[in-house]
């Protein structure tokens, strides 16, 4: 399982996101590295930030940490535990569930999940 | 028939407690339980009530809580620790929501001031009437305050409440000097506490030993070395005469018995404490001769519908107990007498084990040796402050004992006090290498044995447990004085997992022999061939990844990998930091640090500095490791700084890394008259040999070039001390949070010598630390410590030292400067843009406001919903 790095260098696909009533397109697929983030500015000014797990699916939620203010959760670390990928923010650790936006080490808090697909 | 509800001495037992009712009854019908006083021994007994279900929630009992003090119990045990930044919520013993929750009555700051026993009423300071069926004194004691003149005068205190300590340290800004009168346990603790308000600072004690009422002629004589090692001047065998005041009333001085005086600003009296009897004593209760409730077994007064608990209380055996574990005792055999159960408190040992001014003292049982035919075998040390005794019958059965300068066994010992030791006495309190002490661990320990005094657990009760959590919430054993801790961690299964994480089973050290000696490069393969059945093809977690992409970093030159670290697969595995190479800030900036070895540095670098820092409106500082550090670059920038900087010859000073941070150096004798070495080359030798080196933790370094250590390099990782000889090496030293200094590996070492010694010292500690240890933890918690760790890397005694001087060969060999590398390659430098679809725009969020002719981040434009931060492990700046 090391030849991810192989496929995603011929990925021509696209990662588009739901913004306002249509699909705003992001950027080549190829640009995103599996277990790491990148983030993305919306029209209206909100920050996005995108990640691709191992598997080659990929997530989008919101790039404010709410615990900090900070605009890094792109630039947290990846995992799963028992399948559910999360990313880690970088700043204090807190880790957020990237299918839904839950914090997982505290239940009041979640970030904003934005739909994204790649073709 | 005094507590016809509660009370079973009719014979008739009728336990309400063991049959709640279903439906709540009527307040009226359940009994009122007063408890005067809520301190340590009073939360205990509402806890013990509450174990039994009888409270205000289930309808079993009214309870209401008169509290003199305007917050709810506390730790006092651990009170001078507010001196070291524990706040008054830290040494809260209260859960919260506790009283909420079984439906106590708190009544802060209203303390009860009298009792009618005939009407079975307590009044409160605040006017109102509370009827009881059963009143509960745990009144506590009082600082005892001799009776010379002056004591009254500004600036005298007593040490006994989080208030006392805040009245001390307000008065403290205004003094240079402090006395304390008094050299026993709490007095030891009040002149550490004006130790570190910066007070020249003086003990006074009348005995002519310190803490006498613990340990003997020997220990006192151990404890007095160490403590006017650290700049306490005692004064034994003499008494206070009087405190001398100013025309304004403030203290200048003591006179003391022996004719002499003491200049002083500010007095603090811990001659003892007396029991708070005068509640009882006003309304008839009987007292002692020289203080004290009078109680029975079943912790009952005169009155049998009034109880009394803890320092308030004279036990059945005739002693006041000033201790916390005989209290609770005393707590959890009064609420099982009221809950009907049979219970009896008959007297407890006077055991203790303490850390005063950072040395351990500890005695247990019969420490003064007062059995007909008992014998002392001591070990006394006066160059280290080390004093043991055993007292051990004929037979060999241990009566008890006094450990000063080093109570680690005191876990072990106590609970051995009534058997026979297993081993000849001599062998326990004898060092390593001169027979001893030999490894009599917790296991060698019968159950029955009482591991928490002050909480009364068996090792069988602790045994039927597998975690530290779950053996506090439990059986509460280790949350009182919480010297019993360390033995307990010994007698849990040694974590069936103690596994790095949810992905992998194996420890940091583990992976490192896996990786080195299967040749695995990629995180991946590794998680799919090694990690947990349940993790395995999954995405991996962020304690891991920059775990395993750190051992593949140090082992790269070796195992095949590419050393830099953001290439390939490894750059998913990568803390931000490492990714950016650069340390994030809160606001999201990054701060950049260049290497600059050995604190040295040209004008010509220096200015460069200061251009591109004034260019890009960074925010300067010096840092503690003699470099400069440059705040406030957005992640576009790093790439344009660093261009700068590496055109005018500078390299990454790897400040984002679990790697070798800096070497700082004094002058040396280059320079300085009193320099023997020249230390300033040292540094720069050593920081350039090991610079990019992964490690499971940071390091850092000094060389100081003479004695004087202006480096301070025994705080350092490993630190080097010039000598005439040549150079003495210092390992395992730490400042921060747990400062400790390192500890000498060896001495008068020549250059090569020196160099030879780190390479293996180095590498043996990356190899088997685990993550995120620090060197001086590693130390400490590796099997046979420092002696160990001299074997092998001295003395070669595992056969490792080739190989870990070829690894740290090959290491220096393969080092290549990750700003250099990554500018010069636009593959690398795509990353450094904020946003993948606009890599123009800077980011809106990282702002800036001036401060001190710098700026700061500007935290205005991150404002949101606030939430509460949790800190976490690994959390690096």
């Amino acid at each position: 399982m090391t030849t991810q790095t192989l496929e995603t260098a011929q990925d021509t696909r696209s990662i588009r996101l739901a913004a306002g009533d249509g699909w705003l397109t992001v950027c080549d697929r190829s640009l995103l590295t599996p277990g790491r983030g990148v983030a993305a500015l919306l029209p209206d000014g909100r920050q996005v930030a995108l990640f691709l797990d191992r598997a080659g699916r990929t997530y989008a939620i919101d790039n404010r940490d709410p615990f900090t203010g900070a605009y890094v959760l792109s630039r947290g670390l990846v995992g799963s535990d028992g399948g559910q990928p999360f990313v880690a923010s970088p700043l204090l650790k807190q880790r957020f569930d990237l299918a839904t936006g839950a914090c997982l080490d505290d239940d009041e808090v979640s970030v904003p999940v934005f739909e994204v697909r790649a073709d | 028939m005094a507590l016809p509800k509660l009370l079973t001495d009719d014979g008739g037992p009728e336990m309400p407690v063991s049959t709640p009712p279903t439906t709540p009854t009527s307040p009226a019908a359940a009994p009122t339980l007063v408890v005067v006083g809520h301190g340590m021994v009073g939360q205990r007994f509402l806890e013990a009530l509450a174990e039994r279900g009888l409270t205000g929630t289930a309808g079993t009992a009214r309870v209401v809580v008169l509290c003199e003090e305007p917050r709810a119990a506390y730790d006092r045990v651990q009170l001078t620790s507010y001196f070291a930044g524990t706040t008054p919520e830290d040494l809260s013993l209260v859960e919260h929501g506790f009283m909420e929750r079984h439906g106590f009555e708190l009544r802060l700051g209203d303390p009860a001031v009298s009792v009618d026993r005939t009407a079975r009423t307590v009044t409160a300071r605040s006017g109102e009437v509370f009827a009881y069926d059963t009143l509960v004194l745990a009144t506590g004691s009082y600082p005892f305050v001799p009776p010379v003149p002056g004591k009254d005068s500004t600036g005298c205190f007593v040490y006994r409440t989080i208030e006392d300590l805040l009245a001390i340290e307000e008065y403290a800004k205004n003094a240079t000097t402090g006395a304390v009168v008094g050299g026993g346990l709490l007095g030891l603790e009040a002149a550490g506490a004006l130790k570190g308000l910066g007070l020249e600072t003086h003990v006074v004690e009348f005995a002519p030993r310190l803490m006498p009422v613990q340990v003997d002629e020997g220990g006192g004589a151990a404890l007095l070395r160490t403590i006017e090692d650290m700049g306490l001047s005692v004064h034994t065998g003499v008494g206070t005469q009087e405190v001398t005041a100013g025309e304004n009333g403030a203290v200048t001085g003591m006179a003391l018995s022996d004719g002499s005086s003491l200049a002083t600003d500010l007095v603090v009296f811990s001659a003892g404490v007396r029991p708070r009897d005068q509640l009882a004593r006003d309304c008839g209760l009987a007292v002692g001769e020289r203080g004290g409730i009078v109680v029975d077994e079943e912790c009952r007064t005169s009155d049998p519908a009034v109880f009394a608990i803890g320092e308030c209380a004279l036990a059945s055996d005739g002693r006041v107990y000033g201790l916390v574990a005989p209290g609770y005792e005393m707590a959890l055999t009064a609420a099982e007498v009221i809950t009907g159960e049979k219970a009896a408190f008959t007297g407890a040992d006077l055991s203790t084990k303490l850390k005063l001014l950072g040395v351990d003292v500890a005695s247990f049982g019969d420490a003064h040796g007062t059995a007909d035919g008992c014998l002392d075998v001591v070990y006394s040390d006066a160059r280290s402050g080390v004093y043991k005794k055993l007292v051990v019958a004929a037979d060999g059965t241990l009566l008890g004992g006094v450990l000063v300068g080093d109570a680690d066994q005191y876990g072990t010992l106590r609970p051995m006090t009534g058997t026979v030791l297993p081993v000849a006495p001599e062998q326990l309190v004898l060092p390593a290498g001169a027979g001893g002490p030999v490894a009599l661990g917790p296991s060698s320990l019968p159950d029955e044995a009482v591991i928490c005094s002050c909480h009364n657990v068996t090792k069988g009760a602790i045994c039927e447990h597998t975690t530290l959590p779950e053996v506090k919430k439990c059986t509460k054993a280790g949350t009182g004085c919480g010297s019993c801790v360390k033995v307990i961690g010994q007698l849990l299964p040694q974590s069936q997992d103690a596994g790095l994480c949810g992905c992998f089973a194996y420890t940091r050290s583990e992976l490192y022999e896996i990786v080195r000696t299967l040749g695995i490069t990629s995180y991946a393969d590794l998680l799919d061939s090694h990690g947990r059945e349940e993790a395995r093809g999954g995405d991996g977690c962020e304690v891991c990844k920059p775990t395993v992409g750190s051992v593949i970093a140090s082992l790269a030159p070796t195992v095949g990998a590419s050393g830099y670290v953001l290439d390939g697969e490894q750059a998913a595995l990568q803390d931000t930091n490492d990714h950016f190479l650069a340390n994030l800030q809160r606001n999201g900036s990054y701060s950049i640090v260049p290497r600059i070895p050995g604190g040295e540095i040209t004008p010509d670098k220096l200015i460069v500095i200061g251009e591109v820092a004034r260019d890009f409106g960074l925010y300067t500082k010096i840092t503690g490791g003699q470099r400069i550090d440059l705040f406030g670059a957005r992640v576009d920038q790093l790439p344009l700084i660093w261009t700068r900087l590496v055109d005018a010859g500078f390299e990454s000073g790897h400040a984002y890394g679990k790697s070798l941070r800096t070497v700082k150096s004094c002058v040396g004798q280059t320079w300085c008259r009193y320099g023997v070495q020249d230390s300033v080359k040292m540094a720069i030798d050593l920081e350039l040999r090991y610079r990019g080196l992964r490690a499971p933790h940071k390091l850092k370094s000094a060389v100081s070039g003479c004695a004087r250590e202006c480096a301070e390099a025994r705080g350092k990782d490993f630190g080097i001390i010039a000598t005439a000889g040549g150079w003495n090496l210092y390992v395992g030293g730490n400042g921060g949070a747990t400062p400790r200094h390192a500890d000498l590996l060896a001495q008068d070492l020549s250059d090569a010598e020196l160099v030879r010694l780190i390479d293996r010292f180095l590498m043996f500690y990356i190899r088997t630390a685990d993550r995120l240890e620090r060197t001086s933890a590693w130390l400490e918690r590796i099997e046979g410590g420092l002696e160990h760790v001299r074997d092998v890397v001295v003395h070669d005694s595992l056969g490792l030292c080739d190989e870990l001087e070829r690894l740290m060969a090959d290491h220096v060999r393969g080092y290549r400067d990750e700003w250099a590398e990554t500018i010069n390659d636009p593959e690398r430098l795509r990353r450094f843009v904020t946003f993948v679809n606009a890599p123009d725009a800077p980011d809106p969020s990282v702002k800036f406001v001036p401060e001190r002719d710098q700026v700061k981040p500007d935290l205005d434009i991150l404002a949101g919903p606030v939430l509460a931060i949790r800190t976490l492990e690994g959390t690096a700046s």
